[in-house]
């Protein structure tokens, strides 16, 4: 063992031994030279919200110049964010489940049918609303449990099993609503605090509306759990790569479960949002909002094939879509045309993304 | 000479439906020494140290660390237990940081209400601790250590592999083809880094298919073939064509245990 210890030369097999003379900086961590391309390149691949931010200034200014006064006022920027509200707090349940390589397809019926519970509860049973409420958010969890536990123990792909699940819960709602709308005056008669996120907050011209608070406030909270917290860094590595994850010494299973857990709640947070948004309770409402909420995630630069991405560019994503409606309709532009809009901008986002990941030292 | 092996394994069964992986496959691994394992492929190395590293659960049989029976249930486990393993596949979340790599699963919390109450981690300490770490091993100069490891060379990224395994195996490293991916220059860093760890103290396992690699280094070598271990050898005694022709079956040992 001792000539181990001996200094030189050295260790090894003789065609080794000129590795002494050889160049030593290469295991260090160069910087090379990059082009502007290059470096718009890395940039963007550390700082992946980059591109939504960019794109939403950028759409900003453009239907500013294009609708003039109409677009900049403080009541149109605001309506944008009611408008988006909703959309915004299942895009950020459904970025949750994307960043683990998974697609929920589940997440508005699960709002519809919480927001339907709710309302039964509280309107015609008598059920004093803070508990309906609570009720609501253990039945979104529990969905939420329910496909996770498909995911892990039964191991179905994440996108059969919501698909199997929108089908199931949108049909339980049916049920338990008789396909009827809950009216306004009867949820304002019986439980107001369920239309709380209704409320606005006025200044100016400006109508803040709890629910555009809340929609920020959920974004905020989820983004410091996912980046200062062991539970987040425990969601992009299931994400990035499940096995290495399990090996590395994280229960995957476990964080997996946690995940779409959390992504229930937070549908039936925005269940009670939706309550205050519509105003009436409607077993119909927001049938496209799974795609929707997809749509957001995806102009926000989150990958779908997991581990990458902030989740605020879902929130980005979710007002980009809101100031391209909003613009073009002040524009009077066609509906469709806003659809099709929206169609290459989806694209557009996961070309960038795919490029982004094509990055090198 | 009376030595205690640290790590004891005896009769392991691993059945994966008709076929068997482990065959009633014992195996001894002595304080401070470098145990190669070798074998054919499909002989049953990988089963063996998955066994031992929690990845999978053995049909039957026991394992003992330091005369205690073990049985870990995950990978988590066998490294609380202070085993820690380097796979082949490396184990790296590519779109991670150096840093949050290295403490994947044992991530360090803020002191007080931030830490108890609202989770945080605390990162300045884990940045230092991992520069710290990476430095120790004399590997390479960190730059960045906040740099997301699929920006890193193949060499770099064992590297970092190689680190999180030393600083969090306190008692027994298991490599699994660490050279295997690397040119001639990184995988002659791995090897002064298995040394490095081994004159610190500290039992290796290292599988590994590079005889020259293996001679070089290894204390014992264990021949793996069809599920079991055929025989442990010195490798001051034997040449690298007697151990290709063990493992392979070409030649029978004489001496089963001579180096046990």
């Amino acid at each position: 063992m001792t000539d181990m210890t001996q200094t030189v030369p050295p260790r090894g097999q003789s065609f080794e031994h000129d590795l002494d003379k050889s160049d030593k900086t290469v295991a260090a961590f160069e910087k090379k030279k990059r082009g502007l391309i290059g470096s718009i390149q890395h940039g963007l691949h550390g700082n992946p919200t980059l591109v939504p931010v960019i794109v939403l200034l950028l759409s900003v200014a453009a239907f500013g110049l294009i609708a003039g006064g109409k677009f900049f006022s403080a009541f149109n920027l605001t309506l944008i964010m009611q408008q988006v509200s909703i959309i915004g707090i299942l895009a950020a349940a459904q970025s949750l489940i994307i960043l683990t390589a998974g697609i929920d397809l589940s997440v508005a019926a699960i709002m519809v049918l919480m927001s339907v519970i709710a309302g039964n509860l509280a309107v015609y049973m008598g059920v004093p609303a803070p508990l309906a409420l609570l009720v609501a958010f253990a039945g979104g969890t529990g969905a939420g449990l329910m496909n996770g536990f498909l995911v892990t123990k039964v191991k179905l792909p994440p996108f059969i099993t919501t698909l199997g699940t929108w089908s199931i819960f949108y049909a339980l709602n049916l049920w338990l609503s008789g396909a009827q709308s809950i009216r306004s005056q009867d949820i304002d008669k019986a439980a107001p605090l369920l239309k709380f996120f209704g409320n606005t907050i006025a200044i100016g011209n400006a109508r803040l509306t709890y629910g555009s608070i809340l929609m920020v406030v959920v974004f905020l909270a989820l983004w410091y759990l996912l980046n200062k917290t062991a539970w987040g860094r425990h969601v992009y590595a299931v994400g990035d790569d499940k096995d290495a994850a399990e090996l590395a010494g994280i229960r995957t299973d476990r964080t997996l479960l946690s995940v779409y857990g959390l992504a229930g709640l937070v549908c039936a947070i925005a269940a009670w949002a939706s309550i205050g948004r519509v105003g009436s309770i409607s077993p119909q409402a927001f049938y496209e909002a799974n795609l929707h909420s997809i749509t957001a995630v995806v102009i926000g630069g989150i990958s779908l094939f997991g581990g990458r991405g902030s989740i605020l560019g879902a929130l980005f994503g979710a007002l980009i879509v809101g100031v391209f409606q909003s613009g073009l309709r002040l524009a009077d532009v066609d509906v469709l045309w806003q659809v099709f809009a929206i169609g290459w901008l989806i694209i557009i986002a996961v070309a960038i993304d795919q490029w982004i990941r094509k990055v090198s030292a | 000479m009376k030595r205690e092996p640290i790590l004891t394994a005896r009769g392991l069964v691993k059945r994966y439906g008709r076929v068997t992986a482990l065959d009633n496959c014992d195996f001894d691994l002595y304080p401070g020494e470098i145990l190669a394992v070798i074998g054919d492929n499909g002989a049953g190395k990988s089963s063996l140290i998955k066994a031992i590293s929690g990845a999978v659960q053995v049909d039957e049989g026991e394992i003992r660390l330091e005369g205690q029976k073990i049985s870990f249930k995950s990978p988590l486990e066998a490294q609380d237990a202070g085993i820690a393993t380097v796979y082949q596949t490396l184990a790296l979340s590519p779109a991670l940081s150096i840093v949050d790599n290295m403490f994947v699963g044992r991530e360090l919390r803020k002191q007080g209400v931030m830490g108890q109450w609202f989770r945080m981690l605390d990162k300045p300490a884990m940045r230092s601790f991992a520069r710290e770490k990476l430095n120790d091993l004399g590997l390479m100069t960190i730059q960045d250590i906040d740099q997301a490891v699929e920006t890193l060379s193949g060499g770099q990224r064992q590297g970092v592999a190689v680190a999180r395994a030393a600083a969090f195996g306190s008692k027994v490293i298991i490599m699994d083809e660490p050279t295997a991916a690397l040119g001639v220059k990184e995988s002659r860093q791995v090897l002064n880094l298995i040394l490095d760890l081994k004159a610190k103290g500290l039992p290796i396992i290292l599988i590994s298919h590079n005889m020259p690699h293996v001679f070089e280094v290894a204390d014992r070598v264990h021949v793996h073939r069809l599920g079991k271990r055929l025989c442990t050898i010195d490798p001051k005694k034997h040449t690298m064509s007697d151990a290709v022709a063990y493992m392979t079956g070409a030649k029978q040992p004489d001496d089963v245990n001579e180096a046990a």
